[in-house]
């Protein structure tokens, strides 16, 4: 069903001085990355520092400006559609369902480029659309059991609690049967038991032979996860290496926390702080007395 | 806090059945979910007078209404209702009845399994709509209320006790929330449940019921047809009441989830209906509008693929309906065409379904391209475009290919297997008329188009055009090629209303440039096509069909309005999104849409007991 779990470590996804211009700003620039197969790797950064921008050029909903993305070892296409085709799948950060359509149909929609049934197939239902549309039905049915779903196969989308919808949007994403599936912020928003309950989850995706590109901004998540982590800030790629490498290095530190106070931040600004506020407190101890006065 | 006592104590009492709701809102004296009623009355009183003024304005119709024959229908016979009365007799008989079930009589308890009161409150209020209505007819017909005769007198304060009456009974749905005005007491009492999961009955049973209501509503639509202007305002307000009705009673809903299990059976049953139609018609004209609907509703259909499934707005849909009329005209052999060829039906038809194929392709490329908006202006452009063009292809502005403005004339008429649908034939005992021979055929294609919508709906491309819908950008990254998938839905509804547009030609002898307008008051044009989709429901199959039903039989029932015609449609429009914007029929996800209720915000009850005590300390 899956293909193979190779001990072999072959590479799945190569992006090389990938840079995304728009117009002044560079969003993205001259990342490179690769993700091997059964990795999970993790790509982190502030806020703004160009991760989802860096995914969807990954994913052909942007072109890059420089640079090239390589899939299995054949540069990818620049159309989403092909790119989902060639076995790269994705979630998105603010959930995109589709949300009038029921928890099977938005499975189904992933097994779009699985299936091959046109229009006159679907119009004369022969023999060979039956049977597709039943083993669609089958691995859809597959995919909802595997995250928990399967009893609201047929309630909208748009009514399941926020984690559910997280799972089913990478159900989804599973449902077009990729090598390589990337997500954005999978456990944003979810309480601690329901982020445990995602980092099984992608710990089994991973156990199926998919590799797993991952953005996040919760560190516990990403550190108990990832096998490599890289750390982007401002477009450029800071460091990349296992979770402890990367805890310790302190440009990554000086990203989030930002730097300390250049010479000694000790007494001296202690004092200075002190003597600011008691300064602050006679200020408006005398304001009411010289509003009498006059 | 209040919900709460809703929930809790609502659900007992509004399980749906009779006997509760007399007792419930004398007895009951938690303030949290006491039914309520719009006017005071105590609810045996309402009831009796809801019974007697039924009554009294079911046995007014059998008197006279007036005193001379001027008024059309004849309502001045003793003891011998027509026109106007029947349709008031209908409503009381129907008020009578479900005020009986409503009392819990035997044998009558199915016709209640979701709202009570509601369907009596709404029924009271058709028929005082319908005697109202006929009153003042009347007496602006002839001049003055002189003209009424104490029958119509008895009907018309009958109707008004019913209703007071009927603001008098308890509501269906319980409520917490002080209402304060009349006016929206009288509004929740509108409300009703949802009836529960019925009994599953035997197969044939069912398969019966489905056959029963469908001749029911065939004879229903047939009426409206052949209704006078007077008689169709007062059959269109009892059936509007009607339906509501029958919608609060639970019935409809009942019916939909049997039709819902047996399609096959349904769509068997429902073109039996429709073809047994022009069997009843002796008038020619009336299978006349019954062909013409068929056109309407079959291109509304077409439309619906692009509009209702791929949720691409298309204004210029008429365009593709003349392409294949145009086509099918140009080689049907008519002395006034270009082309000295006379085709068969079936090569016309394939002729004419190409040629509009063609176009779809040609206009939806480069505009497809574009979203939301800009595709509608780009659409509404071309199909000005196409009447334009037809207009000037006229031998001085262009090529003379369409003759211009006026059109193409003398459309022989068809011949298929020997069967001339040009004259009257003699089948079983019954005249089929020429409309009656082409109402056949249309029927024929709208079956086709029905299949062609429900089997590409529900396939692996008809989930990649709501994906489409929903949201594209999401839709191409799960891998569907938005561009390719929304073509085929522009070329297969533009091959659909080619099909129409084929019979079209043959059966209005002559086309011209200006049946293909963007607005008029005559469908089909653009806006009353997408007006038939969005009133019916936009991706069902019945929405469009009974939309255009109706979209064709208001303007030509009410000519008298004239100029003021578009204006109330605006209005009727206005009001149907305000009051209920999924449409008619509701399908499926719209369904679900308007009860989320159930499924909404519910915690997830598996999961909680093993760690809320940790989530709960993490959290804190």
């Amino acid at each position: 069903m899956t293909t193979m779990t190779t001990t072999t470590t072959t590479t799945v996804l190569e992006a090389s001085g990938v840079t995304m211009r728009f117009g002044g700003l560079t969003a993205v620039r001259s990342v490179d990355l690769t993700v091997n197969s059964g990795e999970i790797v993790g790509l982190i950064g502030p806020n703004g520092a160009g991760k989802t921008t860096f995914f969807n050029c990954l994913t052909g909903l942007y072109v890059p400006t420089e640079g090239k993305v390589s899939y299995k070892g054949t540069v990818l296409p620049s159309k989403p559609h092909l790119v989902t085709d060639a076995g790269i799948a994705r979630t998105f950060q603010n959930i995109r369902l589709f949300a009038n359509m029921t928890v099977l149909e938005n499975v189904l929609v992933g097994r779009h480029t699985r299936t091959k049934e046109g229009l006159w197939s679907a119009l004369l239902r022969g023999p060979g659309f039956k049977k597709a549309e039943a083993a669609s039905h089958e691995r859809a049915m597959e995919l909802l059991e595997f995250i928990g779903l399967a009893h609201k196969a047929d309630h909208l989308s748009r009514n399941l609690p926020y984690g559910e919808q997280r799972k089913l949007e990478i159900a989804r994403a599973l449902a077009s049967e990729p090598g390589l599936l990337l997500l954005d912020e999978p456990t944003a928003g979810m309480n601690p038991q329901e982020t445990r309950a995602a980092e099984e989850l992608v710990f089994a995706i991973r156990d199926q032979g998919i590799a797993v590109l991952v953005i996040e901004h919760d560190m516990r998540f990403i550190f108990n996860l990832c096998d490599r982590v890289a750390v982007l800030v401002q477009g450029e790629k800071l460091v990349e290496g296992s979770s402890e490498t990367v805890q310790a290095d302190e440009r990554v530190i000086a990203a989030y926390l930002g730097t300390p106070f250049e010479g000694a931040p000790g007494a001296a600004e202690v004092a200075e702080v002190e003597a600011a506020e008691a300064e602050a407190a006679e200020a408006t101890a005398d304001t009411p007395a010289e509003g009498k006065t006059p | 806090m209040t919900t709460n006592t809703t929930k809790n104590s609502g659900t007992p009492e509004n399980s749906g059945n009779a006997d509760n709701t007399g007792n419930t809102g004398t007895t009951a004296k938690t303030p949290a979910s006491v039914p309520t009623s719009a006017l005071p009355l105590p609810p045996a009183a309402a009831r009796i007078a809801v019974l007697a003024g039924s009554a009294a304005a079911l046995l007014g119709t059998f008197l006279a209404w007036t005193w001379t024959t001027a008024f059309p229908g004849d309502l001045t016979v003793t003891g011998y209702p027509g026109g106007l009365q029947v349709i008031t007799l209908v409503g009381a008989a129907l008020t009578l009845l479900f005020t009986l079930a409503g009392q819990g009589i035997r044998g009558l308890r199915w016709l209640i399994p979701g709202g009570t009161n509601s369907p009596v409150l709404l029924l009271s209020l058709g028929v005082l709509g319908t005697t109202g209505y006929t009153m003042g007819a009347i007496a602006e017909h002839l001049g003055g209320i002189v003209n009424l005769e104490p029958g119509a007198w008895i009907s018309g304060i009958g109707a008004l006790i019913a209703v007071i009456g009927a603001l008098g009974l308890p509501s269906d749905l319980p409520t917490d929330e002080p209402h304060t005005s009349p006016w929206q007491r009288m509004r929740h009492s509108l409300k009703a449940p949802a009836p529960p999961r019925a009994k599953t009955l035997p197969d044939w049973i069912e398969i019966l019921i489905i056959a029963g209501s469908f001749g029911i509503g065939l004879y229903i639509l047939a009426y409206g047809i052949e209704a006078y202007s007077e008689l169709f305002i007062g059959f269109l307000i009892t059936t509007i009441f009607g339906a509501t009705a029958l919608n609060r009673a639970g019935l409809i809903p009942r019916l939909n989830t049997l039709t819902a299990k047996h399609r096959n059976v349904t769509f068997t049953a429902a073109i039996v209906a429709a073809a047994l139609f022009p069997f009843t018609q002796s008038d020619a004209s009336y299978a006349l509008i019954g062909v013409n609907i068929l056109i309407f509703a079959t291109v509304a259909l077409g439309l619906n693929v692009v509009v209702g499934l791929a949720g691409l707005l298309d204004l210029g849909y008429v365009a593709f309906l003349g392409v294949g009329a145009y086509t099918a005209a140009l080689v049907s052999g008519s002395p006034a065409s270009t082309f000295d060829v006379h085709f068969p039906f079936w090569a016309a038809v394939l002729t004419g379904a190409a040629a509009s194929l063609a176009f779809g392709v040609i206009i939806g490329a480069p505009t497809l391209r574009l979203r939301g908006d800009y595709l509608a202006i780009v659409t509404l452009g071309f199909g000005e475009i196409f009447r334009i063009t037809m207009n000037n292809l006229n031998g001085s502005a262009g090529p003379d290919l369409t003759n211009g403005a006026q059109g193409i004339p003398n459309i022989p008429d068809l011949e298929i297997l020997g069967w001339n649908l040009g004259i009257e034939h003699d089948v079983l005992g019954f005249t089929l008329s020429r409309p009656a021979n082409y109402y056949l055929l249309m029927l024929f294609f709208t079956a086709v188009v029905v299949l062609v919508f429900r089997r590409s709906g529900e396939s692996r491309i008809g989930r990649a055009w709501v994906a489409i819908r929903e949201d594209e950008t999401a839709a191409t990254a799960m891998g569907i090629n938005g561009f390719r998938v929304k073509l085929i839905a522009f070329a297969l509804g533009a091959t659909l209303a080619g099909f129409a547009g084929t019979v079209q030609a043959h059966v209005s002898y002559s086309i011209t440039p200006e049946q293909y307008l963007f607005a008029n008051t005559v469908p089909p044009n653009s806006a009353f096509l997408l007006a038939a989709v969005i009133l019916g429901g936009m991706g069902t199959i019945s929405g469009p069909l009974i939309g255009a039903a109706l979209l064709y039989l208001i303007p030509a029932k009410l000519q008298f309005l004239e100029d003021y015609q578009l204006l109330l449609f605006g209005l009727a429009l206005i009001l149907l999104m305000r009051f209920r914007p999924e449409g008619l029929v509701a399908n499926k996800r719209a369904q679900l849409e308007y009860h989320e209720t159930d499924q909404l915000d519910v915690p997830d009850q598996q999961k909680l007991p093993e760690g809320t005590v940790g989530a709960s300390k993490a959290g804190a």
